[in-house]
């Protein structure tokens, strides 16, 4: 559009404005001052989230097991109904002062006098570097050769508790009855040598938050929401060079 | 020259005064009660009497196995280089220093025995399952020669080999450094632990290890005639001062070593870092910190030291004993300070700190690890003294 002709037209003034184009109008103002305040807001959250937004995402050369075994949580569909922890303590035999899987829940504004409430399950990250199999003294703790879970092997614990100063997910505790250490292990000795495909926690929970699966098959459901096109997959404590193998997400709900 | 062992030779009954006898009474009660408690313990269930969590799984035990392990390393240390290196006025003092490494690295062994639930898994799996990528591993095993290593410098001290005995201190001096430096490698890798992850820890650890083993050295000394009721001879109170200026050099690199390991938190980092910092600044842990970690360990022996000129016998002994306590507390505050900021801050209304304070029982087992050092130096000065005060250097 030539500048001198539009120099010659009568100002229209803002009255007769269609209601779509100030909308559009308001659309691309939000959009730019929300980038630039993006910044800000994401500098004034804990060192903590704002680097498990940024963290990385490991490459295909990354997932060295075979199955290479992972959970993908969808973060925002849990509510915290704990029948994940019930089904976990019931199986694997969990004593009441351990846990090996948790909820936890806390709050974020998101207006003035508005919060939200999120809960994030953890457990065990099964990690690809875990610094709980390096630091162990007797080799009571291991990755498995074949599907990467951080194992136990209780008769060589020694409790010397190096591996709960080391693990970043306090994903462990020290269990009076068996004198050892003890974690979540995707019940792999419970269910998935037994023929189950799933771990218990992931078969009770009835929102569908834990997805678990095979991170080295393109087909699996684990495969594709970690690779998902413009989702945002995160890790927690990328910092810590531990290279976990829980994923978490948030999934786009229709309200 | 070359002598069959007897302890006619090396004994001193006179040491043997009543005062001895009802300080080793105490002690071995000491270490009697805290081995009973610490044995009560893996029957009871340490959860039971230690407190000790899931969150914050190392204390008091740990830290004070530290601080004797660090002790036995400075010690044993400065005997060696006393002897090798010579042109210095440590070596009247060195005898003694290596009893002294011998029994403080047992303490340390007592304590964390207790500490550890299955320590009986050790003995066997440390053996046919080692792990060469732990920390712990190394740290126990290189702790372990030493001890062997020492305990054989020991016994060739004793019977008059004194060739031989200089290059087992050499050896177990190697395995000393070795092991000292894994202690602190125990800390410094842990990328979970922000407080305690980088790289200077181990540098650190070593640091304190010669300024506790000077200390040691001039503490037990005068302890020594004090017990004898007699004064010092001109050359190991030369030895002393030898010793004062070590511990007076190590309390200046270990503070500037303090200084800017708590000064890097506030720079950038992980946040855990600087919070943990904080606690020890203005927050609970700023009397342990500021009181008697800088307070006492380090400014107060520092001033008693400089103002005496070194030329006081009880103002060194005083400044030693200072220094040895603001160790045994640092070790503390390192501890309960890469654990006590929870890792998930931020949720379930977490408080910033988790609550560790050592239960009494802990303080009991840490007894009988003071109890062994107290009661094994005043026995060493009765069945060994003679090789103790022997000015001739070997």
């Amino acid at each position: 559009m030539n500048i001198k002709e539009l120099e010659k037209l009568t100002n229209e003034g803002v009255d007769h404005l269609p209601l779509l184009e100030r909308r559009t109008f308001l659309r691309a103002g939000l959009a730019i001052t929300g980038l630039f305040m993006g910044g800000t807001i994401l500098s004034l959250t804990s060192i903590r989230n704002a680097e498990a937004v940024t963290g990385p995402l490991p490459k295909k050369t990354n997932y060295p097991y075979k199955p290479h075994y992972t959970m993908v949580m969808r973060q925002n569909l849990c509510v915290d109904c704990e029948l994940c922890m019930e089904a976990c303590v019931r199986t694997n035999n969990v004593p009441s002062y351990g846990w090996r899987t948790k909820i936890l829940e806390r709050t974020r504004d998101i207006g003035p006098k508005e919060q939200e409430t999120i809960f994030m399950p953890i457990l065990c990250n099964q990690c690809n570097e875990p610094p709980c199999v390096r630091v162990c003294p007797t080799v009571a703790t291991y990755k498995d050769k074949t599907t990467g879970i951080v194992v136990m092997d209780y008769k060589k614990c020694i409790g010397c508790k190096t591996c709960m100063a080391a693990c970043p997910y306090n994903a462990r505790y020290f269990n009076e009855e068996i004198r050892a250490v003890d974690k979540c292990n995707f019940c792999l000795d419970t269910r998935l040598t037994k023929g189950k495909k799933d771990p218990a926690c992931v078969e009770a929970c009835p929102a569908d938050v834990r997805v678990f699966g095979d991170l080295n098959d393109p087909e699996s459901e684990v495969y594709k929401l970690v690779h998902q096109p413009e989702t945002t997959v995160w890790v927690l404590r990328p910092e810590t060079g531990a290279l976990p193998n829980v994923f978490y997400m948030n999934v786009v709900l229709d309200v | 020259m070359a002598r069959q062992f007897s302890l006619d030779v090396t004994a001193e009954p006179e040491v043997a005064n009543s005062l001895v006898k009802m300080m080793s009474f105490f002690f071995g009660l000491m270490l009697l009660v805290g081995v009973g408690v610490g044995l009560a313990g893996f029957v009871i269930g340490h959860d039971h009497i230690f407190n000790n969590t899931r969150e914050v799984p190392w204390g008091l035990l740990i830290s004070t196995y530290a601080f004797f392990a660090i002790t036995s390393t400075g010690l044993c240390l400065l005997a060696a280089i006393s002897h090798v290196f010579g042109g210095n006025k440590l070596a009247p003092l060195a005898n003694r220093m290596v009893w002294i490494s011998l029994i403080t690295i047992l303490s340390g062994f007592i304590v964390i025995g207790m500490e550890i639930e299955s320590p009986w898994r050790m003995a066997i799996y440390n053996v046919i399952s080692p792990n060469v990528t732990s920390n712990i591993w190394w740290m126990g095993t290189l702790y372990g020669m030493a001890l062997g290593f020492i305990l054989l410098e020991f016994w060739l001290i004793l019977t008059e080999h004194y060739t031989l005995a200089l290059v087992l201190g050499i050896f177990g001096a190697l395995a000393e450094v070795a092991a000292n430096t894994c202690l602190g490698g125990v800390f410094a890798t842990l990328a979970a632990r922000p407080f305690w992850y980088g790289a200077q820890m181990p540098v650190l650890f070593l640091a304190c290890a010669f300024l506790s083993g000077a200390a040691a050295a001039i503490f037990f000394t005068h302890l020594a005639y004090i017990i004898r009721r007699r004064p010092m001879e001109p050359a190991v109170f030369a030895g002393v001062q030898a010793a004062g200026k070590v511990l007076l050099l190590m309390i200046i690199l270990v503070a500037v070593g303090i200084f800017w390991r708590m000064a890097s938190f506030y720079v950038g980092g992980v946040s855990d870092g600087r919070i943990a910092a904080d606690a020890f600044f203005k927050g609970p842990m700023s009397i342990s910190f500021w009181g008697i970690e800088v307070g006492i360990g380090l400014v107060a022996p520092v001033l008693l030291l400089i103002l005496t000129r070194m030329k006081s016998l009880v103002a060194m002994s005083t400044a030693a004993l200072m220094s040895l306590v603001g160790m045994f507390v640092a070790r503390l505050n390192m501890v309960t300070g890469g654990q006590f900021v929870p890792q998930y801050l931020g949720y379930d209304n977490l408080p910033t700190y988790l609550d560790y304070t050592p239960s009494g029982w802990e303080w009991i087992v840490v007894l009988a690890g003071i109890g062994f050092t107290g009661v094994a130096f005043l026995q060493g000065e009765r069945f060994f003294g003679k090789r103790f005060t022997e000015n001739e250097a070997h």
